[in-house]
């Protein structure tokens, strides 16, 4: 394992490297006015002109229109900047604290057929009643362990991004305590939350039966997660399937919460790439100084309050070149499989954990627009 | 520096070259392997390259196709793919040049988005396949299904037009 301490971070503050497509030695006249939206008007007249008067057939203007129309190329995304929403601040920090600083095993889910939030005393019942039913089967057995559980479903207000959104639930699988008379709340066992922020791309396709919540997030025994997603398949006629994140979104997560605005910073930037060689596998770890990394935003960062892939692919290369000059390795034939900021940390498998509460709705913002991306 | 160019060597007869460039050795040598195996109906000639320009020194068969390998998984084979670009001539865009990318099966392995590879090849206007070739046996026939027929029925097109070439020959068979 190579690992690459803040201390090299020092001279990070440098040019960024400047790369671009140049296309000027390439040139087939009659093709390149619809691929240059910075070309002037009076550029795209005189070439309409001279199709004219080259003698262009109106089937082979009809054809060249339809061409342009086809050949679409999809415009890379623009995203925003996580800032605290509006309806983030009616949340109540303390009840959400313990969403924070644990590590949730990601999974997307379909949407939920006629799911109501005024049953959720009986789903909790019914879910209870299930899991007792299956540790007895013995699909579970421990010793020693106690079958005496109780299972809670809550809402969890506020957790959403627009009105439009549901309204996000938890569901927690809680340990009696052996004594009824003290009637305290036993140990939490496992944790499982459903949300969808900014769903909107997929509540407008379903229908009113349907409650859309994408995201599910599961912290606790990978038996139990097991267990409940059966549960709710049955029910509710979903699917449930494990959120793995790519290294092109990884390194998204990486500039955009790095473009976040700390008040104080409280772990350091770290990356950690895979290297696939045989036979041992090789893992490099980077770490930078959090304030060194927000500079290095700040120098390629352009448009305010928004992020494109330009710039984070700038931000990455500018890493990359960095050690490339130290180590002569190029990271950029590795895989990068975990990102871990003062924000939160992700890995590769759909793991996450979310450190700083102020920014958690926009975290989650763009870990349900990559569920909704799964499901579709 | 030296620019490849698509007519400045005669074309062999009835045989047609190939050059793949690409980062990933292996899966260039399995292609190349896959596609020679394959019938063609003239004489097919593969070159392998990790990057352009090519050196000088050496003697070489006109190159009638060139395919740029991208490995998704890996954004130091697309920038090598970009880099080489600057080094082959216009006028081999038009149709002698094509785009291959891989790895787009594996989506949680993936570093370069899709579009950004179909960008690429829509700048160039010149086409662009998909396939697998890591080492997997099902993949690998795939490849040889998805991708061969199209660079096959290329070459024949490339090949020897007798009416260009000085040298009497007997009647050629399959150009064209």
């Amino acid at each position: 394992m190579l690992r690459v301490g803040p201390g090299l971070a020092a001279d990070f503050i440098f040019c960024p490297v400047v790369r671009s497509f140049s296309l000027q030695y390439l040139c087939l006249e009659t093709m390149d006015s619809c691929d240059t939206p910075e070309s002037t008007p009076r550029q795209r007249a005189s070439s309409r002109l001279k199709d004219y008067f080259i003698g262009a057939t109106p089937l082979q203007k009809r054809l060249e229109s339809v061409r342009r129309q086809t050949s679409f190329v999809p415009t890379p995304p623009r995203r925003k900047i996580p800032q605290c929403s509006q309806l983030q601040e009616d949340v109540d920090p303390q009840k959400v604290a313990f969403l924070l600083h644990k590590q949730w095993t990601l999974y997307s889910l379909t949407p939920l057929y006629k799911f109501s939030y005024t049953n959720l005393k009986e789903y909790s019942k019914l879910l209870g009643a299930f899991i007792a039913a299956e540790k007895q089967k013995g699909l579970a057995v421990e010793v020693g362990e106690d079958f005496n559980i109780k299972v809670i479903f809550s809402a969890l207000l506020g957790m959403k991004g627009t009105q439009r959104d549901p309204e996000a639930f938890l569901v927690q699988i809680l340990s009696k305590s052996q004594l009824p008379s003290e009637n305290r709340e036993g140990k939490v066992l496992w944790t499982g939350w459903f949300c969808c922020i900014f769903g909107d791309s997929l509540l407008e396709t379903v229908s009113e039966d349907f409650t859309c919540l994408p995201l599910f997030l599961a912290n606790g025994a990978e038996t139990n997660t097991a267990m409940i997603g059966t549960w709710f398949q049955k029910t509710f006629d979903c699917y449930f399937s494990p959120l793995a994140i790519n290294a092109y979104n990884l390194s998204w997560m990486a500039a955009m919460w790095t473009a976040c605005k700390m008040d104080h910073y409280m772990a350091t930037t770290e990356f950690l790439w895979s290297v696939p060689c045989s036979p041992q596998r090789l893992d490099i770890s980077y770490a930078i100084h959090p304030e060194d990394a927000k500079a290095l935003w700040d120098s390629v960062h352009k448009t305010p309050g928004e992020v494109t892939q330009e710039e984070v692919d700038l931000f990455m290369d500018c890493l990359y070149s960095h050690f490339h000059r130290h180590f002569k390795i190029h990271l950029s034939a590795t895989r990068l499989v975990r990102v871990s900021t003062s924000v939160a940390s992700a890995h590769t498998d759909g793991k996450i954990k979310i450190l700083c509460h102020k920014y958690l709705i926009g975290v989650l913002a763009y870990l349900t627009e990559l569920a909704i991306f799964q499901i579709e | 520096m030296s620019v490849l160019r698509p007519l400045d060597k005669l074309p062999g007869l009835n045989t047609a070259t190939i050059l793949l460039v690409g980062t990933e050795d292996a899966l260039l040598q399995q292609l190349a392997d896959a596609m020679l195996k394959e019938d063609c109906a003239s004489e097919l000639k593969v070159h392998l390259a990790k990057s352009l320009p090519l050196p000088s020194s050496v003697t070489r068969p006109r190159i009638d196709l060139i395919m740029f390998v991208v490995n998704l998984h890996s954004k130091y084979s697309l920038r090598n793919v970009e880099e080489s670009l600057h080094h082959v001539d216009a006028t081999f865009f038009l149709g002698k040049v094509g785009f291959l990318a891989t790895g787009a099966g594996r989506e949680s392995h993936c570093s370069v988005h899709r579009n950004t590879v179909v960008k690429l090849a829509h700048t160039y206007r010149s086409p662009l396949l998909f396939c697998d070739l890591e080492h997997h046996p099902f993949l690998q026939k795939d490849c040889q299904m998805v991708s061969l027929p199209r660079t096959m029925e290329q070459p024949p097109r490339c090949s020897a037009h007798p009416a260009r070439s000085p040298i009497p020959q007997q009647p050629e068979r399959g150009a064209i």
